[in-house]
């Protein structure tokens, strides 16, 4: 892990001129996840949601967004993590995506939000391919902000419905 | 840069089409022999604009093949031709052509060229029969390409044409109006470099050559002027006659290498353009594909009403803005509670005015009618007049898209079946010609469509013979008129002896009743023997609002739309049978109706299991009834029907979502969806079979 740490602190270094993107960052089970902060639309509370019948367990349902039926994806549930009591304080970051069949808007479920980062692109590391888990493919990469790890998400993976975890 | 082209072509696209309507609905006003010069103007006008536009666009193509075309009509326009019967077919297939042509190039596709190719050699055929002047000019196209209309003798231009730099900018391409030129006669071409500049300051988006055309042709100065009619505000443009001087000096004399080296490098410059534009038209053709008839066209008066209605809703909620400052006293609550009733007032008012933009006049549907049925009864040998009623009558335009194909069938059907051939309309009695009507009218909060024919009507006879001999009823079935009818909605049943290209595959009626159905409206038939039939369709007014029935099943609450609704019971457990399977049915007035259990179907726990403790609401699809259980019934009301797919994807069973008054969203039950959810599938007509429910967990 050091190793790959040094590596990418290294090349971060060494491509300062390139192209800079933002991140949101948001917590789930005490980790870190990234998605490209021009996709995402709007963050809400948690508020009653209305459940789609037969839907796969990580869709929670659909709520009301001014008008637009949205669709509400619980991404620990998506990812296969141990569920967490929804609260007041649990945030829905609804995004926007171009998936094949067009733009969708859909709502994430996580613990919190977290921060905002400036990442250069060529910084994003492939995923070590030692993880033998399902939920490699939806991520995008790796970076090393500071001390800490964020995962970059493809969110076109993790919310093309095609595609049931596990 | 250049300007962008490709974002007109939209624009283009929805003129030439509009265009090419006009055309069409003139064309079958064309009587041969009898020609209204104010039709033929306005067909011309159409065609001609498409020229142009094409032309403008660089689809050489279309502009070729309209040329053709044009000329034909300016000649009968001019009277030195007779419009003939052949005429109006040929040009109503070129209508089509062109149709086809233009559709392709918004969605970015080859053309295939064969019909257009057909179609033009057709038109030369027709445009060469006509003496020509001895002296045809031996073009560098083929002449036939433009057939000299007379103008005289040939004559020598001399034409000296100084476009200013900026003529790219405009849109304009040097090398088309060269083309067009040299269609005219003989061309000879010098550019003029003198003042291109070196190559550091050469802009490619600036034009710096100027031209000098030699050009004999018989088509006089007003054709030359109209060549260069798009560009005259953007160019210098000097012609003049050199008569007879040039007339007999022939202009072969001149080296040829020269003249062609000149005219490839006048197009040098433009070379660069020419290929970027398939780019810019493949980038709009493929945005097209997805926006395709997104576009509506909104009268004026519609916007100026609902203009009107924000006025008086800003109005509003200023006064309410204002009540609500300082401290509410009892007078002002009056006051609030009167402001708030305006508020909903305006707010349904504008809703109203929202909804009618959506409101196309069906016309638009009707105007395809007679063409359709002017090539069908050419084919079946019949004589049909078509009268249009009520064709002023609003509808959504959603509808409308769907209801056309309906129709359609529809339409051919009273033609093919209904209608008898002239000579056995004689024989009964009846004019030879034949009629069908369409009206469309408003009924409460419905439109109705009739289609009408004074045929031979329904034979009832046979028509329960074909039943008795597929199967669908027995022999002792006692069935009236109506009921033998409506038989013909069946799936897979035909009346007709033999199939022809027209009708009576089998795939008919019961493909369009379902249509209807899932535009939420309803189809029957009257008919009475040697009368006529009459076909009607009841269609509600708009797609996006339905008249729903709000019911809860376990703290869910759903939609079923109104119409879908037979009527609501309590169950009476004496009445309930158990067929294999676990399947409940309800006998209900000589009926047996299945019983769905909603909670089961959707997954939910928590909702009342008891039959007798929850409520029936028996509902209709496709002829089919079935009973839905749920815990209980709320209010009705008209809901706004949101799209689900948008966002998420298609859910069986489900046909859309809306918004509740608090709200929150609720989701509109798809009956037919339902009952394939269930399982439940008609086998024969009485026979039900259910399968086991998927359950999520598997």
């Amino acid at each position: 892990m050091e190793a790959i740490a040094n590596d990418l602190l290294e090349s971060s270094e060494e491509n300062q001129e390139e192209n800079i993107c933002q991140f949101l960052t948001f917590m789930m089970a005490d980790e870190e996840y990234g998605v490209d902060i021009l996709t995402v639309q709007e963050i809400r509370g948690w508020e009653e949601i209305t459940q789609i019948p037969n839907s796969p367990s990580y869709v929670k349902g659909a709520i009301n967004l001014r008008g637009t039926i949205v669709p509400i994806i619980d991404l620990r549930a998506r990812f296969g993590l141990p569920q967490a009591p929804y609260s007041s304080v649990t945030v829905v970051i609804v995004v926007k995506v171009d998936l094949e069949s067009g733009d969708k808007i859909m709502g994430l479920v996580v613990d919190a939000v977290s921060d905002v980062y400036s990442i250069s692109e060529s910084d994003a590391r492939d995923v070590p391919d030692v993880t033998n888990t399902e939920n490699t493919e939806f991520v995008h990469g790796l970076v090393n902000v500071g001390e800490k790890m964020v995962v970059l998400l493809d969110l076109k993976r993790v919310l093309s419905l095609a595609k049931e975890p596990d | 840069m250049s300007i962008d082209l490709s974002q007109f072509f939209e624009v283009f696209f929805e003129e030439s089409l509009e265009g090419l309507d006009v055309m069409e609905s003139e064309l079958l006003n064309l009587t041969p022999g009898d020609v209204d010069n104010e039709t033929i103007n306005t067909i011309f006008r159409a065609a001609h604009s498409i020229k142009g536009g094409s032309g403008t666009f660089g689809f050489t193509h279309v502009s070729d093949f309209t040329h053709v075309l044009e000329t034909l009509l300016d000649q009968i326009r001019e009277g030195s031709r007779e419009l003939a019967a052949e005429h109006v077919n040929l040009l109503l297939q070129s209508v089509d052509c062109l149709r086809e042509m233009l559709g392709d190039l918004q969605n970015n596709q080859e053309t295939d060229l064969t019909t257009a190719t057909q179609l033009k050699e057709k038109f030369e055929a027709i445009l060469a029969g006509e003496s020509q002047p001895a002296s045809t000019p031996v073009a560098t196209n083929s002449s036939s390409d433009n057939p000299p209309v007379e103008h005289g003798a040939l004559d020598t231009y001399e034409v000296i044409f100084k476009p200013q730099h900026h003529l790219f900018k405009t849109g304009n391409e040097p090398i088309y109006l060269i083309e067009e030129l040299a269609e005219l006669g003989q061309l000879d071409v010098t550019a003029n470099l003198d003042d291109v500049p070196d190559i550091h300051n050469l802009a490619a988006d600036e034009c710096f050559l100027t031209w000098c055309f030699y050009l004999e042709t018989d088509k006089g100065e007003e054709a030359i002027k109209e060549v260069f009619e798009w560009v005259e505000d953007d160019a210098e443009i000097t012609i003049t006659l050199c008569g007879g001087l040039f007339g007999d000096d022939p202009i072969e004399s001149e080296p040829e290498g020269v003249s062609e080296q000149a005219t490839e490098e006048a197009s040098t410059p433009t070379a660069e353009s020419k290929s970027d534009k398939p780019a810019p038209a493949a980038k709009a053709a493929a945005k097209s594909g997805s926006t395709e008839s997104t576009s509506i066209r909104v009268s004026i008066d519609k916007v100026d009403s609902l203009i009107n209605m924000v006025g008086e809703l800003v109005i509003t909620q200023a006064m309410l803005t204002q009540l609500g400052e300082g401290e509410i006293t009892e007078n002002k609550l009056m006051a609030l509670q009167e402001g708030l009733a305006q508020l909903a007032h305006n707010t349904r008012d504008l809703q109203e005015s929202v909804m009618r933009i959506r409101m196309l006049p069906i016309s638009f549907v009707f105007s395809r009618f007679p063409r359709l049925v002017r090539d069908t009864s050419q084919k079946l040998g019949k004589e049909v007049e078509l009268k249009l009623l009520g064709e002023q009558t609003e509808l959504d335009k959603t509808v409308m898209e769907k209801i056309s194909d309906p129709m359609v069938h529809l339409v051919r059907n009273s033609l093919d079946h209904g209608l008898e051939t002239p000579e056995q309309r004689e024989e009964a009695g009846k004019p030879r010609v034949g009629t069908v009507t369409l009206n469309a009218f408003h009924q409460g909060g419905n439109i109705v469509i009739e289609i009408m024919d004074d045929g031979a009507g329904l034979n009832t006879q046979k028509i329960k013979q074909k039943a008795i001999q597929n199967g669908l009823i027995s022999d002792s079935d006692d069935l009236s008129d109506d009921e033998i009818n409506e038989l013909i909605f069946m799936p897979g049943f035909s009346t007709a002896d033999e199939v022809s290209d027209i009708s009576g595959r089998g795939v008919g009626m019961d493909v369009v009743r379902r249509n209807i159905q899932s535009l939420n409206g309803s189809i029957e038939v009257t008919s009475e023997q040697g009368i006529g039939s009459t076909f009607t369709i009841r269609l509600p007014l708009t797609l996006a609002i339905l008249d729903g029935q709000l019911v809860t099943v376990a703290q869910h609450t759903y939609i079923i739309p109104l119409i879908s609704i037979v009527e609501s019971l309590q169950i009476d457990l004496k009445m309930v049978n158990c067929v294999g399977g676990g399947l409940n049915v309800l006998r209900l007035r000589d009926e047996y109706i299945p019983i769905l259990r909603l909670h089961k179907i959707f997954n939910h726990s928590g909702a009342i299991e008891d039959l007798d403790k929850g409520l029936l609401v028996i509902v209709e699809s496709d002829n089919q009834k079935v009973g839905l259980l749920v815990d209980d019934l709320l209010a009705q009301q008209q809901v706004v029907i949101k799209s689900l797919e948008a966002n998420y994807q298609k859910v069986e069973g489900v046909s859309g979502a809306t918004i509740l008054g608090d709200g929150r969203v609720s989701l509109i039950i798809d009956i037919t969806g339902l009952i394939k959810l269930a399982g439940l599938k008609k086998a024969g007509t009485s026979e039900l079979a259910i399968e086991p429910i998927e359950s999520e967990e598997a």
